[in-house]
């Protein structure tokens, strides 16, 4: 079956805009806040939403969202939670809802349950940074039998003839990180990114190309989007929200209005959402 | 003879795990962020050619030999066998390596594999400090730089190992994150090694992360069982002891030790975990009480809690305080071919002054509770059969901790 994501993206690309993802953890700052959050991301004009199942053992995230997953296990988040948000999410908007996450609490959920139950719950597709495709994966089996999109990523040490196997096995679009490092790293020099988006851009036949990790401000959203079909931001929003939330004078309408401009001007360069 | 030693036939030399994934039945594989698929093939490569290579074979048997003291003594331990009153007793003497545990086996090996594959860099994690001071070590040796990750926390408890990391030359950087123990050590040397994955080698200190680490290091801490065939030969005619013993925490002395052995239905093995507390406690008996999932690169026993966050270990020793353990010891349990019991903090406090007193080794606390599980074990074995425990590393380093509780 085909992927209401990928069609979401291509349409995007095809008006010649690039669509953008935006990563946040579920329950942080704490489990109310998420809904909300949600809310003014997709209202900012977000093109997709990556919703954060925390884990308490986070390898490839930076201090942002490891910090973020912290606080939100402390505060008792739970996958039944997290589902619900998504559920409740899909009830106003049709924006694109993917789940990101790794493998331990899936498996300590039920890989089929997790997947039938994000299925239900309105998700379009999840990624598991820690679980590299292969074509006999249970996760892999579970997605495809209950029409979720099972997103791999790409790297910058990626070979090409691996970038084609992931571009097989991976569906709703690929998710190449940007360097090597973890979420939030500095991208550093750019040029030679690029040439490696230029590359894996021509690589992949089935699938859209997004490239996430290190992404902060407009700027960077277009120099990094330039031969992919969008990008994705997660550490910078996520430091965000924490400098909105540890303003205890603003009322939860204005840091929800802040986040709300913060997507919007990273969607359109302009200020005023 | 307890029913629980008798051994469970695999069938015929039948074990050859991991498969060519990595797997030992459902465990082991590589959960790991795709930066590090590349580097993972090419370790994988790397490690297969250079152990075929009799020219690394050289290198590395002429360095155990020459630098870390190999082989090391098999000794009867006459006193303890006659107090228990049992099978007779062999310690496998890993105490005696240079650095005072088994640990350099596997930095040796991992170092000269680094060298050999034109890496610059050294990573490890540690959690105690002995990988991080075998680590720190070997690096010293042969010139690299090295840089430790160790949790804040174990850094306050075992200044000590961090002074003399220091002092070979090692930068040793705190793990600030989470419980900031060896499990978070591990997540910073992970992160590390996927942002300078091109130049660095990650040195993992025991059987556990993604395929090839844990085969690797079973590898190169199997000259432990090795030579146990060797000076068994010798001391009684026996090609085989009739049970070994080993203390458990991610595993590799335990590794180290059953390996050569795994193909041989008549030798029982038991492995020893640290149940802290108490199991209806705090404790670190993994393979006991945990149960499947998957942390650092591998699906293996683990404990967590019913969200699937990973819980935190506790044990009076260091060595033992992990809430994974090696993916081979998962399925060698599942299978039956190894037994695994626990023994307490207070039961390991017993077990050094036992091993202390009764033979003049002050063993570490890892090594206590495998010398506590002894006095169970021996005693149901009769006095012809033979035990060989792994006296996998000296105590010096847990004094401190050691006359608190004496």
């Amino acid at each position: 079956m085909s992927s209401r994501l990928a069609n979401h993206i291509r349409l995007i690309s095809a008006r010649g805009d690039k669509a953008l993802g935006v990563f946040v953890t579920s329950g942080f700052p704490t489990p109310p806040d998420t809904p909300d959050i949600l809310r003014a991301i997709d209202d900012g004009g977000a093109d997709f939403i990556e919703l954060g199942m925390p884990f308490s053992d986070p390898l490839a995230e930076g201090l942002p969202i490891q910090h973020s997953s912290g606080v939100a296990i402390e505060a008792g988040i739970t996958m039944k939670q997290t589902l619900l948000f998504a559920a409740n999410f899909r009830k106003h908007s049709d924006t694109p809802l993917v789940l990101m996450g790794y493998a331990n609490p899936i498996v300590k959920y039920g890989i089929s349950n997790f997947f039938r139950d994000a299925r239900s719950s309105g998700v379009d597709g999840v990624i598991l940074p820690d679980v590299p495709p292969e074509s006999d994966s249970p996760f892999l089996l579970a997605a495809e039998l209950n029409n979720v999109d099972l997103i791999s990523l790409i790297a910058p040490t990626t070979p090409e003839d691996r970038m084609a196997f992931i571009d097989k096995l991976s569906t709703g679009f690929v998710y190449a990180v940007s360097v090597t490092g973890v979420t939030g790293s500095d991208l550093g020099s750019k040029a030679p990114i690029q040439a490696y988006l230029k590359r894996a851009s021509t690589v992949l036949k089935h699938n859209p190309l997004l490239v996430g990790f290190g992404i902060r401000t407009r700027q960077d959203f277009l120099e990094m989007a330039e031969f992919t079909d969008g990008a994705i931001i997660g550490s910078a929003l996520v430091g965000k929200i924490d400098e909105l939330w540890g303003q205890p004078k603003l009322s939860q309408h204005d840091k929800l209005k802040g986040v709300k401009a913060f997507i919007h001007e990273l969607k359109t360069g302009s200020l005023n959402a | 003879m307890d029913n629980s030693l008798s051994s469970t036939s695999l069938g015929a030399s039948s074990y050859s795990l991991p498969d060519e994934r990595g797997r030992f039945g459902p465990y082991g594989g590589a959960y790991v962020p795709e930066i590090l698929v590349p580097a993972l093939k090419e370790l994988i490569r790397g490690f297969s050619e250079a152990w075929q290579d009799p020219s690394f074979q050289l290198d590395y048997h002429d360095l155990l030999g020459t630098y870390v003291g190999r082989p090391t003594a098999l000794t009867f331990a006459n006193r303890l066998t006659a107090k228990l009153g049992g099978a007779k007793i062999y310690l496998k003497r890993e105490d005696l390596c240079h650095t005072g545990a088994h640990k350099i086996n596997n930095t040796i090996g991992q170092i000269l594999l680094a060298r050999r594959m034109g890496k610059t860099r050294i990573i490890a994690e540690t959690g105690a400090g002995q990988h991080g001071v075998a680590t720190a070590t070997v690096c010293a040796k042969f010139g690299m730089p090295c840089i430790v990750y160790m949790g804040s926390e174990d850094m306050e408890r075992q200044q000590l190992n961090v002074m003399r990391m220091r002092l070979l030359g090692a930068e040793v950087r705190p793990a600030t994150s989470g419980s900031k123990t060896l499990k978070d050590a591990t997540n910073e040397a992970i992160r590390d090694w996927v942002t300078n994955v091109r130049d660095t080698f990650y040195i993992i200190g025991s059987v556990v992360g993604p395929h090839p680490y844990p085969q690797m290091v079973r590898t190169f801490h199997e000259v432990i069982g090795s030579e146990v065939k060797n000076q068994l030969k010798k001391a009684e005619n026996r090609h085989a002891p009739d049970l070994l013993v080993a203390c458990v925490g991610g595993g590799s002395n335990a590794m180290g030790l059953f390996g050569p052995f795994l193909n041989d239905p008549s030798v029982s093995m038991i492995g020893v975990e640290a149940a802290g507390e108490g199991l209806d406690g705090l404790h670190a008996a993994t393979l006991t009480l945990g149960e499947p999932g998957v942390l650092h690169g591998a699906m293996s026993y683990l404990l967590q809690d019913e969200e699937g966050q990973v819980a935190l270990a506790h044990s009076i020793s260091a060595g033992l305080d992990y809430p994974g353990v090696g993916p081979e010891h998962a399925y060698l349990k599942d299978s039956g071919r190894v037994t695994y019991v626990t023994a307490t903090d207070t039961e390991a406090i017993e077990g050094v002054r036992l091993l202390a007193q009764t033979e003049g080794i002050i063993p570490a606390l890892e090594t206590a509770h495998a010398i506590a599980a002894l006095r169970t074990l021996a005693p149901t074995l009769d006095r012809n059969q033979i035990i060989v425990v792994n006296c996998s590393g000296r105590g010096d380093k847990d004094m401190g901790t050691i006359s608190a509780h004496l």
